[in-house]
């Protein structure tokens, strides 16, 4: 018997309108796993890690965290959707790092990452603010606690996020394309704290263009168009090994040379 | 040509001069000199009855009554403003349907026919019954102990309200991006903490200015009460020049107190904005320490304190 993936997606499918997003696509994940999404944009890549803490619902298949599904339930016979508590719990035990940062505005970078541990987890103030402050360090910010995001710069603001993110210790950490609003000399701060992230085994998800993190950090890279998983393999079978034509394409695209 | 070069320093400048600016000025200063002249010397305003009158016991108790009507119209209109802003942008086509039928029920009728229609609420609904269909009511009052005037008073400026509210708080709402509301979800915040929390106060910024305009509207709109004889500031006013014949001088005095309570709202409002703007006006922020911008050594295990906004 093989043991079961931390996630495991099954045959999912999505569309908005017309246009199908998400093709049966089927992806598992263990724990401790880095895995990168790579593809062109349009490929269903962030669709797919939304559909994962159910940001999107979808329209087939089905999505196992820890072999428990996410969203629907079992009753009398037939499967209905998870009442809203359910979900909740579900959905803490994702992470999700946005493109955007989408920071609260209206809360300092200790107010950001304190807030949803102490609202969820019923965490008390003094030891949700303690434990922000370590992951605020832990990022490299523990002197601009009390700045508000609009006195951050980008790289700063997504380091609050992914702090904040931790906040809830997730299980699996999903990053939504999360360098990709920063300016070129910011993207080196968040990428090295998303390595140091790897390298303490957090599950990660990212979708994201920056190969060079993809070859170095990814222990799988999954490659996507059209909605639908291309290749899966190591970084080496990735960006070395591949013979997929249309692999081969996006890659000259992206400017990574075999 | 000169090989000499002396650059200038523009500090010392001085706005252009206007031409003209003087005669306006003076042609404003002598119109605001005429119209105030008039005041003070026209006969019929008599500013010794509008000190009189001023803080007379009957004004001072419809100062109050205005206060109250004022305060507790706002309220209602805000609170249900609030759940009907809710109900409009839910995805629950029940309370959506409700919501939308309120709004266009009381915005679409006259104030003041709503206002006539409280006070005769007996005649449409002589009692308030609750209980089942074939049992003794559990509750039974006659409608015009219920909802006297005062009440009723309430009630119409309220209601009305709230379906004004309810627009200005669902602009509000939907001027948050999107990507707030995901952040919370994605925190496992529910979706009430995330309305309350997140969405609510960011959505601040874009309804006071407007509700401050609403409570400014709501404090001279209170007058309408004066035709179901609740005795607010115009009300009192009225009756005293009816009896006295010193119409001027109580519109005057009248007047004088909705500018000091509309001042005191004005006043009242620019704190509230700065209160909501945190996080949005940027402050002037010490840095922690001086840093000299030289360059930094690069960490490479440790994660990097970085860069400055």
């Amino acid at each position: 018997m093989t043991a079961l993936p931390l996630l495991r997606a099954h045959e999912v499918r999505k569309s908005f309108g017309h246009s199908l997003v998400l093709d049966s696509v089927s992806l598992d994940v263990a724990r401790g796993e880095v895995v990168v999404l790579i593809g062109p944009s349009g490929a269903g890549k962030s669709t797919l890690l939304r559909t994962l803490n159910q940001l999107e619902t979808i329209d087939g298949g089905s999505i196992y965290l820890d072999g428990e599904l996410l969203g629907y339930e079992e009753h009398k016979g037939r499967l209905i959707h998870r009442s809203e508590k359910d979900t909740l719990r579900q959905r803490r035990r994702f992470g999700m790092v946005f493109q955007a940062f989408n920071l609260f505005p209206h809360m300092t970078a200790l107010q950001n990452v304190s807030y949803a541990p102490t609202q969820v987890r019923g965490i008390k103030p003094a030891a949700a603010k303690a434990a922000a402050l370590a992951l605020l360090d832990q990022v490299g910010l523990a002197d601009r606690a009390h700045h508000y995001p609009s006195e951050l710069s980008g790289g700063q603001q997504q380091r609050v996020a992914i702090a904040r993110s931790l906040a809830m210790e997730p299980d699996i950490l999903l990053f939504d394309e999360p360098t990709s609003a920063l300016d070129p000399e910011l993207v080196d701060d968040v990428l090295q704290v998303m390595r140091a992230l790897s390298l303490q085994g957090q599950t990660m998800i990212v979708v994201t263009h920056e190969m060079g993190f993809a070859r170095d950090v990814a222990d799988r890279v999954v490659f996507m168009t059209e909605g639908a998983i291309r290749e899966i393999g190591t970084p080496a079978e990735i960006f070395q090994d591949n013979t997929n034509p249309r692999l081969k394409s996006f890659l000259g695209s992206v400017g990574t040379t075999v | 040509m000169s090989s000499q070069f002396t650059p200038v320093d523009v500090s010392t400048a001085r706005h252009r001069g206007r031409p003209g600016q003087w005669i306006a000025t003076v042609a404003v200063g002598a119109l605001a000199f005429s119209i105030a002249w008039t005041f003070v010397t026209n006969p019929t305003v008599e500013w010794p009855v509008v000190a009189q009158y001023l803080f007379f016991p009957a004004i001072l108790q419809g100062l109050w009554v205005t206060i109250v009507l004022t305060i507790g119209a706002m309220a209602i209109g805000i609170v249900l403003g609030i759940v009907l802003a809710a109900a409009r942008l839910s995805n629950d086509r029940l309370m959506r349907g409700v919501a939308d039928f309120f709004v266009w029920f009381f915005r679409g009728t006259p104030t003041l026919v709503q206002l006539i229609f409280w006070y005769n609420i007996a005649i449409f609904i002589p009692r308030v019954e609750i209980g089942l269909p074939g049992m003794e009511p559990i509750f039974s009052e006659s409608t015009n102990d219920l909802i006297y005037p005062l009440v009723a008073a309430l009630l119409g400026l309220g209601l009305n309200e709230a379906a004004y509210m309810c627009e200005v708080i669902r602009g509000g709402l939907l001027s948050v991006a999107n990507g707030q509301k995901e952040a919370a979800q994605s925190l496992g915040l529910s979706s009430r903490s995330t309305f309350l929390k997140i969405t609510l106060p960011q959505a601040m910024r874009a309804i006071i200015p407007p509700t401050g305009n609403q409570v400014i509207i709501m404090l001279k709109g209170t007058s309408l009460v004066s035709v179901m004889a609740v005795a607010d500031l115009f009300y009192s006013a009225q009756g005293i020049y009816v009896t006295t014949g010193k119409v001027i001088p109580l519109l005057i005095v009248a007047s004088i107190w909705y500018l000091a309570m509309t001042s005191v709202l004005y006043f009242l409002q620019s704190r509230l904005e700065k209160r909501f703007g945190r996080g949005f006006n940027r402050r002037v922020v010490g840095r922690t320490k001086s840093q000299p911008k030289t360059a930094k050594p690069a960490p490479v295990t440790a994660l990097s304190e970085g860069d400055h906004p």
